[in-house]
Parts: C-alpha cells; structure tokens; sequence
C-alpha cells in the first residue's frame, strides 16, 4: 500500500547529503523570493503614464478588451426586467460636464464627415420609434440598480439618419456642450439591440442631473461610459478620448 | 542516516509558493476595489455587529481612493491566479497526488477527530497518509474556493456576456457577496494555515521548500520476524501537518 511510504520513507540520507540538500532548496528559495519580490516593486514603482497607470498594467487591460471583444456579441442582452421592478430613485454618481444651465439652443451635432455635421433637435429624435430597457445599470464603484429608461435605439438611429458608412468605423466618441466629459465607446456595444440615445427615464423627460436632454445608455458597459447631456457625437477608427480612461480606468470597461 | 519521506513533488512546491504572493495581490487589490462601495456587514435590522471595513482598517492600509489602481490591479494578477489554479488542478489530477488530497469515505468522521486531538482533547490522531483527514478536507476546500472565485469574479467582470454564469451565481449583486465571502474564507484559511504549520514544526515546514521530510520515529523494521500477529491498527506518530 502506498501509506507505507509516509510511515517508512522512501529513501536514506546522510546528515551532510540532508544539510546539503536543505541549504540548496533554501538558496533557491530565497533567491526565487527575491525575484517575485523585485518583479512586484517594478510593477508598483513603475511611474504612471499620462492615463493614470502604469503602462504594464494598461498593457494588460487592453489585452484583456482585446480577448473578451473576441468572446463579445451583441446577441447577449443585459437580463431585462419588468418596469415594476425598477427603482424610482433613480440614484445620481456624477456631474462632470454638467455645470451650468443647458443652452436652451441645444441640438445634438452629429459629425458624420470633416465639415459635415448634422444639427438634430430633440423632438427630430422623438418621432423616431421609441425603445425602452429596463436593466440593472451597473456602476465601475461596484454598485448597480435597476432603471427603466426610454428613448432612440442607436441602431435605429443609425439607420434612419442614414451614417450607415459612419457605423462602419470602430468607436463612436461622444462629447459634452461644454467639452469636459467625453467617452467612447466601441461601435460593436454602440449597436448592441438595449444602447439608446435616451431622453426619459420612469416614463418621464430626463430630469437636469440624469443628463436633459440626451444621454447615452448603453447597459454592455459600466456607468463611466453613459454620457449625460451628449453635445457632439462623432465617429472614428481610432480610440477616441475618455475621460475616466484618462484616469485610469478600462477603456473598454465592458461588461 | 536519516530515513526520509519525498513528500511535496517540486511542482506543488512551485505553484504553492507562487500562489501566495499572488493570492495576497488578488486580495489586496480586491480591496481597493471594495473600498469605493463597501456595503457588507454582518448583523441584524439596524444591528451591526461588523463592518466590512471599518475606517482605521482603511486609513491604517492606505486603501481609499484607489479604485483605478486597484482595477488594474485585479485584472492583471487574475490570470496568474487562474493560470496557476488550472495547472495545479491539472497536475495534481494527471500526477496521482489527488489520491492523497481529496477527502475519502473515512475522512469526515476522522477530520473531527483529528480536531478534537490538535484542540488537545484527544490524545490519539486517526493514522494518516500524507495529509490527515482534515487537511484533505481544507486543501480540497480551498481548490473548490479557487474555482468559486474565478466563477464568481468572471460572472462580475463579464455579467452580460457570460449571464448564465452571472445567473448560476444568484445574479450580478450575489454573485459579489460570493466573491466578497471567498476572499474572506481565504483569510480565515491563511490564520489557521499560518498556526498550524507553526504548531507542526520544521521539518514539516521544511518540506514545502526541499520537498522532504525526516521520518522521526520510523515503525519497527518490517524484516525483523514477527512472532506475534502485528496489531491491526498502527498507532499514527504524527508526521506532521
């Protein structure tokens, strides 16, 4: 039986070969300590870059938005909820290019070339057919809640203003009238079926502080990346700039 | 001459000692992370008999407002957790070493057993093979636990993409009390772990590094004749922990 080994041994030492053994194991063993311990400091004392993290980490995180795009459809909803079960304290977490009173001449730009912008109102977007998501919205701080959001699907929105060719590229950026909030977004979750254009929450127009009269929902990403009060909307194949991946979040910050 | 026991493959010792600096930035980084909503407790009604985390924890660990950091952190550490966790399981499966890891019919009778003689009110252990019974039970433990967290952590990252997992977790906000309370279990572990490997001694801590260990009190020579019948049952000399 093989318990036997562990009452009998498998084999002898002499006291010198043990003490031999036991100095060599140890040497290793500290020497390989010290390694890990060198490869941590170099992870944590590397400096920043001007996104806020180190560039090993930022290497990573794109690495990681390069694999789970791969494994990402747009098939996958975020689970759908019934409106009953949506809270009505809508809870607010950010007003970063919010200041200040809206122009009351404020039209949504959309840039579709170079010198080409399409100016549209908010009653243009409300003829459009409405869509409403009722999701658990989920904050990158770690809390979520369900809310029920109505507006433009950007798909349809994409069709009926015609930017088909501008829905080719890989991000949309979005921009606030102020310019100090921007995210973008990848159009793959731009597309995905439960991403609006949205103007009304719990059935009512976006009040000031959920982003009157636009904002982005867009239930495949975290909460950083649901614009409120969307000025200008443009379309790129690079990256475009991102407010909270400038302070070192995940771009891609996909769920 | 020493009579000597292989007792951890070098494999084993590998992945055990890279698992602990990984495990401790998991968790740390997991705390950063925690930090910007930290809701958990344990009490009742408006009772709070804990909080997860009070604020000298966080003001003592320098934790606040590090949740990009820490962000990064996890997302990067994660794949040497898993990394490391698949190859162990892999190994210890194709290697035969589960053989002496995983709890069997005896176990959970003895594992009490063997409780009752560490808390020193036994005077006897049940004998043992390389692990006793509850060591198999709690190194078995922590693999499940392993499994859990990455389960519960990729319903968390990813609870759109991989929403049947997110679902098989009892949703996205049950799914991070899972988490939360595997981390948790894994400190416990790490406390008792730390004692009882102190309690066991060197040689047993010995071996984790040279992978041997010296049999103190080796039974009687099986060449010698034996008159009598040999007792059925072999008192265990404790080898270790």
């Amino acid at each position: 039986m093989k318990e036997n080994k562990y009452k009998n041994g498998n084999a002898r030492l002499s006291d010198r070969q043990l003490k031999r053994r036991t100095v060599v194991s140890f040497c290793f063993f500290i020497a390989l300590t010290c390694a890990a311990l060198l490869a941590l400091i170099r992870i944590f004392s590397e400096p920043a870059s001007a996104d806020n993290v180190q560039p090993t980490l930022r290497n990573v995180l794109q690495g990681n938005e390069r694999l789970f795009s791969k494994f990402y459809s747009k098939r996958r909803e975020s689970k759908p909820f019934k409106k009953a079960d949506a809270d009505t304290a809508v809870r607010v977490n950010g007003d970063v290019g919010m200041d200040g009173e809206l122009d009351t001449t404020w039209r949504l730009k959309v840039a579709r070339a170079p010198g080409d912008t399409l100016i549209i109102t908010l009653d243009d977007l409300k003829k459009l057919p409405k869509t409403e998501v009722v999701f658990d919205f989920k904050c990158v701080e770690g809390w979520s809640q369900v809310t029920w959001w109505g507006g433009v699907r950007f798909s349809d929105f994409i069709q009926k203003y015609n930017l088909v060719s501008q829905a080719g590229m890989n991000y949309v950026g979005m921009i606030t009238p102020d310019g100090t909030y921007y995210v973008g977004n990848d159009m793959p979750s731009m597309l995905q079926p439960q991403t609006l254009l949205c103007y009304e929450v719990n059935g009512q127009p976006l009040p000031q502080d959920q982003g009157y009269p636009l904002r982005l929902i867009i239930p495949v990403k975290y909460g950083i990346k649901h614009l409120k009060r969307i000025g200008i909307m443009y379309f790129s194949n690079v990256k475009p700039k991102d407010y909270w991946a400038e302070q070192g979040y995940d771009y891609y910050a996909g769920l | 001459m020493k009579r000597i026991v292989e007792k951890h493959p070098l494999a084993i010792r590998w992945m055990h000692w890279i698992n602990f600096p990984v495990l401790a930035m998991m968790i740390w980084s997991g705390l950063l992370i925690y930090w910007a909503n930290d809701i958990y407790r344990v009490g009742f009604g408006d009772t709070t008999l804990l909080k997860f985390f009070p604020q000298s924890f966080y003001d003592t660990l320098k934790i606040d407002h590090k949740l990009a950091g820490g962000m990064a952190l996890h997302f990067f550490f994660m794949w040497f957790f898993f990394g490391n966790g698949i190859i162990y399981v892999l190994y210890t499966w194709i290697s035969g070493e589960w053989r002496y890891l995983l709890p069997n019919r005896r176990s959970f009778t003895e594992a009490w057993l063997v409780l009752l003689h560490d808390l020193h009110l036994r005077k006897t252990a049940p004998p043992q093979d390389k692990y006793n019974a509850a060591q198999r039970i709690a190194y078995s433990s922590i693999i499940v636990m392993g499994f859990g967290s990455i389960a519960t952590g990729l319903a968390i990252y990813k609870p759109v993409q991989f929403g049947w997992l997110c679902a098989l977790c009892g949703g996205y906000e049950f799914a991070r009390i899972l988490h939360f309370a595997l981390t948790i279990g894994y400190v416990l572990f790490f406390v008792v772990h730390i004692v009882q490997v102190i309690l066991a001694g060197w040689n047993n801590f010995r071996a984790m590094v040279t992978g041997f260990e010296v049999i103190k009190h080796a039974p009687a020579a099986p060449q010698l004749p034996a008159p009598e019948p040999v007792p059925t049952e072999q008192k265990a000399t404790n080898e270790g922990e």
